[in-house]
């Protein structure tokens, strides 16, 4: 069988190439992405731990996450979509004062 | 049957982390939302080997078949350009990255020297229909001992839908 | 093991062998539908009766030049069909088609393969299938497309909330997702008196969801994205040979998908009369009433005008949402009232 330390293993490299991700991306909708990736790096681990221990609650937790990510994406893409709007880039960089 | 299911479970992180990786090397936002996407459908099938059938089907509808439809509809609308080379700003994180990425790894290799190998404990007889993972199990905890999280929930999206509606909307509107 | 595997492997290979030669004579239905309620007859000169008509359909496309545009995506021009197409088939597999019969010694259940979770396994399909036409109207590179496209998967994702939640009304008097168990729990005096069409608050709500499912399925009235004379031909401008058929196929296989859903759903799957003493009788009911409800579907695409688009988010969203959630809430008063 597969033991608990692989899925962990897996869970905690996505983790970290979400956050390199985060670091070396200047669009930002690819940085987006990779916070997403973080999330599901977490849900991952959430659901093994709860399989592994019999606790459902890893799993409701892991659905209240998705929900969580599910607005946070919303707003982010309407924020997005608003400094897109005013600023014709998608550039971080670019977007660093609050002066257009 | 072991082998399969190390089998399959090598498959489908190794199409997990090349994907996620993949995020990383594009260069246009399309085909990392694609790769995303990919990753997404991964786990799900990890989930199944987890036996926690509810949250890898959930993880498809909501996750790959909503949020990316998002982005991927934001991306198109917007008609995001490539990332072209250029100036940057703030070199030090890139450079930043780099230990940072290595800090976690090392950490990641503790994990799995110190967790060894306890394995997955198999679901009772009898017990199938109510076992943990099934959507009866979910649905009797959401509604009975974790009622509070799933009402302040629907509050948390019912902020996030007036929000999206008021952050998007054009001058004038 | 290897038996349930084998078993698995012949029991996808005839669905898929049926499916195919359905999808083509279903091609051949729609125009002789189309031609009757038009007053004429429909395609009849090749073969008896027409029926070799999809035959040289087929070979027609076959034969066209496939054409890939140059300025296009090419991975995902190439990819989009496909991503439109097998979501599409792989929704069979949990398709309740009868109860069991004796085959060669063997008892044989005739469903693929029976998951916990199955109806909501047919949403995550759906909702995969939106990518195929999403990205098929952003690689072929040309505005018509692209809007088609971007509109088909606003609507199919809009009306597959009213699809959901109807459905959850089906849900609170089975008690389970499997289609199997729904389809078992409506078996009733005669065969046909347990289905769920037939219980007080279900029979709004099949009417829903069927209006839900033409919409999903881009069927007319809702077929704006795609009607030949408004956007062009939406998402599938660009496309030639078998790549569109790849596309016509996968709309007739989401007819027949919703089709199945709802006769498995709300009139009773494959039970019917005497099918309890000749169990061969069940796929033969099933294949009737997903029948009807397809010869339903097409005659409305030939009797009511098409909806504009935004009378048609509005309709999703202002009307067919708030009627699914009322119909929830009366569905679960009356199974606390009249248990």
């Amino acid at each position: 069988m597969v033991p608990l330390s692989w899925y962990l293993a897996v869970s905690a490299l996505l983790f970290t190439i979400g956050a390199v991700g985060v670091f070396i991306k200047r669009n930002a909708i690819a940085i987006f992405l990779c916070i997403e990736l973080m999330l599901n790096a977490v849900n991952l681990t959430l659901v093994s731990l709860s399989g592994f221990f019999g606790d459902v609650g890893g799993q409701l937790f892991v659905f209240i996450v998705m929900t969580v990510a599910a607005a946070e994406a919303a707003v982010g893409l309407a924020i997005i979509i608003s400094i897109f709007r005013n600023r014709e880039s998608l550039n971080v960089d670019e977007v660093d004062t609050l002066k257009l | 049957m072991e082998k399969a299911s190390i089998i399959i479970f090598f498959v489908f992180a190794a199409a997990a982390v090349l994907s996620a990786l993949n995020i990383l090397l594009q260069r246009n936002p399309l085909y990392s939302a694609l790769s995303l996407i990919v990753t997404l459908l991964s786990l799900s099938a990890l989930y199944l080997t987890l036996h926690a059938e509810f949250i890898a089907v959930i993880q498809i509808v909501v996750y790959a078949g909503a949020i990316m439809v998002l982005f991927i509809f934001v991306i198109m609308l917007l008609n995001v350009p490539a990332a072209q080379p250029q100036i940057e700003k703030q070199k030090g994180l890139r450079y930043l990255a780099i230990p940072f990425a290595g800090i976690l790894i090392a950490e990641t290799f503790y994990v799995v020297l110190s967790i060894g190998k306890r394995s997955m404990p198999s679901v009772p007889a009898g017990t199938e229909a109510q076992a943990v993972g099934t959507t009866w199990s979910i649905g009797t905890s959401l509604f009975t001992d974790y009622l509070l999280p799933f009402e302040v929930t629907s509050v948390l999206i019912l902020m996030a839908v007036v929000g999206a509606m008021v952050l998007a909307r054009r001058e004038g509107d | 093991m290897t038996n349930i595997l084998v078993e698995w492997v012949i029991k996808t290979v005839v669905i898929l062998l049926i499916l195919v030669t359905a999808v083509a004579y279903l091609t051949f239905l729609e125009r002789k539908v189309m031609g009757w309620i038009q007053l004429r007859v429909g395609p009849n000169r090749v073969g008896p009766w027409g029926l070799l008509q999809p035959l040289a359909d087929g070979l027609k496309m076959i034969f066209k030049e496939d054409i890939i545009p140059s300025q296009s995506n090419q991975w995902l021009y190439i990819l989009a069909p496909a991503l439109s197409l097998v979501p599409a088939l792989m929704t069979f597999i949990v398709i309740p088609y009868g109860s069991e019969i004796t085959l060669f010694g063997r008892t044989i259940e005739l469903h693929v393969t029976r998951m916990n979770v199955g109806l909501l396994y047919i949403f995550a399909l759906t909702s995969v299938g939106v990518y195929g036409i999403v990205l098929a109207g952003w690689s072929s590179n040309n505005k018509y497309s692209l809007m088609g496209g971007l509109r088909s998967s606003a609507q199919m994702i809009s009306y597959e909330l009213a699809l959901g939640l109807s459905i959850v009304s089906v849900l609170l008097y089975s008690g389970s997702l499997d289609l199997v168990e729904i389809v078992n729990k409506q078996s009733g005096w005669l065969g046909h008196t347990g289905w769920n069409v037939f219980r007080f608050p279900l029979m709004f709500v099949f009417i829903i969801f069927y209006i839900a499912s033409l919409a999903e399925t881009n069927r007319t009235p809702f077929d704006l994205p795609e009607a030949d004379s408004e956007l062009v031909a939406g998402y599938h401008t660009e496309y030639s040979s078998m790549k569109f058929v790849m596309f016509q196929m996968a709309e007739y296989l989401n007819l027949i998908t919703s089709s199945s859903i709802a006769t498995a759903l709300f009139l009773g799957g494959w039970n019917g009369p005497f099918v309890g003493r000749l169990p061969i009788l069940g796929p033969v009911y099933f294949a009737t009433k997903a029948l009807v409800l397809i010869f339903t579907a097409m005659w409305i695409r030939y009797t009511v005008p098409r909806f504009r688009y935004d009378q048609l988010m509005r309709f999703g969203w202002t009307t067919m949402l708030p009627v699914a959630i009322i119909n929830i809430i009366i569905t679960a008063t009356v199974i606390v009232l009249f248990p």
